[in-house]
């Protein structure tokens, strides 16, 4: 291999001169493959991006790459997406997913800390035990779930014919889908989250102990500071996921309180050619992620690795 | 604007409550007697998440099992008995293709997806501008399933549409006229068309699985090989690896899993037409179109079982690989 290629090249010389060039062309030919999937994952992207943008009729007589030569740009198609007019509203989705994803987001954080604390700096009989079931959930698939689930809040509770509770009067409203993203993300929270805070010094909780501060004490003062950093990745990956989320949202709230992701599948639905609609209404609905994304990066990765790798 | 102050609204009565009702328990606990206090505080800690995880996914799970032995009411006459929903489900010709085109999903998002992230962690480690080549390509996983579908349905449209991207480029290759991909399903063309939108978005993440994981190899090891004649090539293979195998496993098993899963980008482009339904998409329009729950719950269990046995998998492979490092 490195004969061939020092001989191609005309540069014999010496060993080593031979390997270091062998090492730069495998590389370099690895980075033209690099940047050029780079660019092919893009292109379908910017491309919708770049129709977003563009007036109807262009959309309809040419294509987007032609933009580059005679560019026209127009707001309309985003005027039209949020409007009523058009039939679209996108707008009332598009605050729906607000609703839907903040307190749900609070929601199991929080819980999942708490649950967290409690399985790592609590002693209680059984404590691992139901700390294997609870991670045990994750596998799960939340089809497994849902039907009974949604019978549960629209119907209540029957022990044969004797009702334990009622239908809850939540019908219509985003509070099933905060209980039902809470229910479904909470595994792998706690999964998460217990890894991270098992994982703190003993020395800091037990001076804490001796200082006479109760369990909420040393909960709030001690490891939610420490914690901020994997709360924080958590927090942001729990946020894109509940906002790229179609079926909860659209199963649990109703027609009313359908996140902006279902808006657009139905979109797609009824007007599945009328681009110059579907590539404004699609990147309306992604922009939000995008933005917490290319924002903090950093933390997000870091809540994708603390899952998968660990050490 | 009054929309806005609504859901403003909405979010702080949604946390507010929350956090209100929590600290009411809480408080409820510090009225206790010493002797129950301990007991008290450990329920406002595990307590809310235990009631949720029981009421809210083990019992829906167990009656989901209940209901997919239960014959469903709108079953045609021919089935019946404990397996009625399940003979249903294998009976059907198009519940059938739904369950190969599942396998078509599980190879594509499983196992292409992470040669493709592999090969570019492996290419991109250490390169100029590493950060931004690994942020293009971690954009899909940002973004919506079904969003991704829309991107990619955009670029196979067809017919009336003449301008998708992908009936251009194969207008450069020779192609006379355009059409539609997604509606074409000889040899299930269009299944690995929506097959490729999630290989798309699962590469990003495998990748940057992958590539911390890379970066986790002492370099020791790869110096001590390439001083020993090792070329690149075969200290990836021979050192880099072996190494990184738990971190390998847990994409592919993620990846298997969003995979079964998938129904969003189905729904999004096809809508299940055109013989591109998958088992996922199969249970949601059962449930949500056809009002057939029991078939529904039965292929959640269906999806369950398919689940299961990769979880094995990847657990003893993590198991064997501790013991190896080990």
């Amino acid at each position: 291999m490195t004969a061939i290629n020092a001989k191609a090249i005309d540069v014999p010389a010496n060993a080593t001169v031979g390997k270091k060039l062998n090492a730069t062309l495998g590389s370099s030919r690895g980075k033209v493959f690099v940047w050029l999937l780079a660019i092919v994952w893009t292109v379908p992207t910017f491309g919708l991006l770049v129709t977003s943008f563009r007036p109807e009729r262009q959309i309809k007589s040419t294509g987007w790459w032609t933009v580059f030569a005679h560019p026209q740009v127009t707001l309309n198609n985003y005027v039209q997406v949020l409007g009523k007019e058009s039939g679209v509203d996108l707008g009332h989705p598009f605050l729906n997913s607000f609703k839907i994803v903040l307190p749900a987001v609070f929601i199991s954080v929080a819980l999942a800390l708490l649950a967290s604390y409690a399985f790592s700096w609590m002693e209680w009989k059984g404590r691992d035990w139901v700390f294997v079931g609870v991670v045990a959930l994750l596998v799960v698939p939340l089809q497994m779930a849902i039907i009974p689930l949604l019978k549960l809040f629209n119907n209540g509770a029957h022990i044969g014919s004797v009702p334990v509770f009622p239908p809850l009067p939540f019908n219509h409203t985003v509070f099933p889908v905060w209980i039902a993203h809470a229910v479904f993300g909470l595994p792998f929270c706690i999964f998460i989250l217990k890894n991270f805070i098992a994982s703190l010094p003993s020395e800091l909780i037990e001076a804490g102990k001796i200082d006479g501060a109760g369990h909420m004490k040393i909960f709030s003062g001690i490891v939610l500071p420490l914690s901020v950093p994997s709360i924080a990745s958590l927090t942001i990956f729990q946020f894109i996921f509940i906002w790229n989320d179609f079926f909860v949202g659209k199963i649990f709230g109703g027609e009313e309180n359908k996140p902006v992701t279902a808006a657009l599948v139905s979109l797609s639905g009824s007007r599945g050619q009328a681009w110059q609609l579907l590539t404004a209404a699609a990147f309306v609905s992604t922009i939000v992620p995008l933005v917490v994304f290319f924002s903090l990066q950093r933390y997000f990765v870091k809540g994708l690795l603390a899952g998968s790798v660990k050490g | 604007m009054g929309d806005i102050l609504r859901a403003i609204l909405t979010i702080g009565l949604g946390i507010g409550g929350f956090v209100g009702g929590l600290l009411l328990i809480y408080a409820a606990t510090n009225v206790l007697p010493a002797k129950l206090r301990g007991g008290g505080q450990l329920l406002v800690f595990v307590g809310p998440v235990l009631l949720l995880l029981f009421v809210g996914l083990f019992l829906p799970a167990i009656q989901s099992i209940i209901l997919s032995f239960t014959r469903d009411p709108q079953l045609p006459a021919g089935n019946s008995g404990f397996f009625a929903n399940f003979h249903f489900i294998f009976g059907d010709k198009n519940l059938r293709q739904s369950v190969f085109n599942s396998l078509l999903w599980v190879i594509g998002g499983g196992t292409i997806s992470t040669i493709f992230g592999l090969m570019i962690a492996r290419f991109a480690d250490g390169m100029k501008r590493e950060s931004i080549v690994k942020s293009m390509i971690f954009i899909p996983v940002a973004l919506s399933l079904a969003g991704a579908g829309i991107i990619w349905k955009f670029v196979y449209d067809g017919p009336p549409f003449n301008y998708g991207l992908l009936n251009a480029i194969a207008k450069l290759f020779g192609a006379s006229g355009t059409r539609s991909w997604i509606i074409e399903s000889s040899y299930g063309m269009n299944t690995l068309l929506l097959v490729i939108v999630l290989i798309w978005v699962q590469t990003g993440f495998a990748l940057i699985v992958l590539s911390a994981a890379i970066k986790g190899v002492p370099e020791s090891l790869a110096e001590a090989a390439t001083v020993d004649g090792a070329t690149s090539r075969q200290v990836f293979y021979k050192i880099t690896v072996p190494f990184i195998r738990p971190a390998l496993l847990t994409v592919i098993t993620t990846g298997t899993i969003a995979s079964l899963k998938a129904f969003d980008i189905v729904q999004a482009m096809t809508g299940g037409n055109f013989n591109t339904s998958t088992i996922a998409n199969e249970y949601y329009t059962n449930f949500s179109v056809q009002n057939r729950d029991n078939v529904a719950a039965a292929l959640g269990v269906v999806l369950f079982l398919m689940v299961i046995p990769v979880v094995i998998l990847n657990s003893r492979g993590q198991k064997r690989a501790s013991e190896m490092a080990g």
